[in-house]
């Protein structure tokens, strides 16, 4: 069972990742963005992890929630409201529990991701970072390393796509031949979870 | 670059804004640039924000005939739900707030969020959306039509029929109207160097250009070899002339995109009048200059609105911000 203890720490390694990759998720989102996707997760999950150490909350939806909060009100762009309503979703989805099931986890972040591909309006195919989440959820089911791999080829798969959502798509045919920042930065996520995990 | 360190370059214009005009109240902590006299009671409010980076867009068009209040972001990126809430409620008179977003994924989706949690506190808010860009196409397979130069006209002539006293559905259709009429083209004759990456977004050699480029530092749809200004106003005016075919006078924003001399944009805006004749538009007012801007940018774009007599006398009257001052 996983509790408020393993968000938490989940949270903290995705920070850790981030901090790590900031300059490729940058170096990527420059051809086909605005060179500045590593530099705002920074900033977001930084504050994630500061409002963590602060206000400590018992439940794994409540860590969730906090963090979902701290990214819409930091990050901006697109990526502070997708990234924040997938961990605010997935966070409310787990409800009051204090200890959760990873079958329960992957429930909600299946919720997450719904609620993500309704705010955004993206499919899979469109290049985005649903490639990456979808996947990722799919494989849940069998273990943490399998999601992490999957998050990862999916991000991989995005590099011959046309970019049919976000800034990407004013490129048109030029946005093809590119990794894309989005799907790359959500592979984060997932490889954080294995790490947390300790698959 | 002129900065201290890429992560205060924000806060530090801020705080340079502040100094330089007292006519505004600058919150350098929270981002928000207000008018100091807001409320005004009896007149609608309008909001706008967006990417740092884009000078004098929005904070510069705060004051009397225009905006209220503006929310600046980080460089290129939108502001939070957070600073437009505050905004809104820093400004509203009771006679409601117009928010005015240009239609980018990030901007959409805060100012989707702040209009819900500032109804929550009995705000009433309009949005209008600002869209004029066409060189991309506005399909399922995009994220539709960027908003550029047009957002200026929008933020003028709604400001104007704000500070007549109109009620906030009047203000939001007299918006949507003016970006309804309004088509914009850019051309880049250089990439941008963003603060956070400190080096050229993408490759531009020196004798190419691109054709039709948003205000992010992301490429255009077409690269060329370079061309003259006449050249480049032809390809600008017929791109923006696809998608509009004015049978009234039209404003005309011949816009720098930040590092193009004035001398250069009135020479481009000399050849835009030719091409504008050439195709039977005519011109009711002009307006040359660095007004929606991408950092470093070299090169323009054209933005038209066709107008009647009422939009032309909301152009016209008096406005007082720190980018745009006339009749006042």
């Amino acid at each position: 069972m996983l509790d408020a203890d393993f968000f938490r720490r989940w949270m903290t390694a995705t920070t850790a990742l981030v901090d790590r990759d900031a300059e490729r998720l940058t170096a990527l989102d420059s051809p086909i963005g605005d060179a500045d996707h590593g530099s705002n997760l920074q900033r977001g999950f930084t504050a994630v992890a500061t409002a963590l150490e602060k206000d400590a909350p018992d439940t794994p939806g409540a860590v969730l929630v906090l963090a979902g909060r701290q990214l819409i009100s930091t990050v901006g762009g697109a990526s502070g409201p997708l990234y924040g309503t997938l961990l605010r979703r997935t966070g409310k989805a787990l409800g009051d529990a204090a200890e959760v099931s990873a079958e329960q986890l992957a429930e909600a972040l299946r919720a997450g991701v719904d609620a993500v591909r309704t705010l955004g309006g993206a499919a899979p195919g469109d290049k985005t970072m649903v490639d990456a989440l979808v996947p990722a959820v799919d494989a849940l089911g069998d273990s943490f390393a399998a999601a992490g791999a999957a998050a990862a080829e999916g991000a991989e798969a995005t590099t011959p796509l046309q970019a049919r959502k976000g800034r990407a798509s004013y490129l048109g045919e030029r946005s093809v031949g590119h990794q894309d920042p989005g799907a790359t930065s959500s592979a984060l996520l997932f490889e954080a979870l294995k790490e947390t995990a300790g698959e | 670059m002129l900065i201290n360190v890429p992560e205060t370059v924000v806060a530090d214009a801020l705080r340079g804004m502040a100094a330089a005009h007292p006519e505004l109240t600058v919150d350098v902590e929270n981002r928000v640039i207000v008018r100091r006299d807001a409320p005004v009671a009896g007149q609608v409010a309008l909001v706008s924000g967006g990417g740092s980076g884009h000078e004098p867009l929005h904070g510069g068009f705060v004051g009397p005939g225009m905006l209220s209040a503006a929310c600046p972001g980080e460089v290129f990126t939108s502001p939070v739900p957070d600073q437009m809430v505050r905004a809104a409620a820093a400004v509203d008179s009771g006679a409601g707030v117009l928010f005015v977003v240009k239609n980018y994924t990030g901007d959409v989706l805060n100012f989707d969020m702040a209009a819900e949690l500032a109804e929550d506190e009995g705000i009433q808010v309009a949005k209008v959306l600002v869209n004029d860009d066409v060189a991309v196409t506005d399909s399922l397979y995009t994220a539709g039509r960027r908003g550029t130069g047009a957002t200026l006209f929008v933020e003028k002539i709604a400001g104007a029929a704000a500070r007549e006293g109109r009620p906030l559905e009047q203000v939001e259709a007299i918006a949507r109207r003016v970006n309804d009429g309004s088509r914009s083209f850019g051309v880049a004759l250089s990439p941008v160097t963003t603060p956070a990456k400190g080096s050229p977004t993408f490759d531009l050699p020196a004798g190419e250009l691109e054709l039709g480029i948003g205000i992010h530092g992301e490429p255009g749809r077409e690269r060329r070899p370079m061309m003259t200004s006449g050249e480049i106003a032809e390809a600008a005016v017929d791109a923006v002339l696809t998608d509009l075919a004015p049978r009234n006078p039209v404003l005309v924003l011949v816009n720098g995109m930040g590092a193009t001399p004035l001398l250069e944009l009135y020479g481009f805006n000399a050849e835009v009048q030719r091409v504008l004749g050439s195709r039977g538009v005519a011109v009711a007012r002009t307006l040359v200059g660095n007004y929606v801007t991408s950092l470093d940018m070299a090169g323009a774009s054209v933005t038209l609105c066709e107008i009647d007599e009422e939009l032309l006398g909301l152009w016209d009257a008096p406005v007082s911000t720190p980018g745009l001052r006339w009749g006042m």
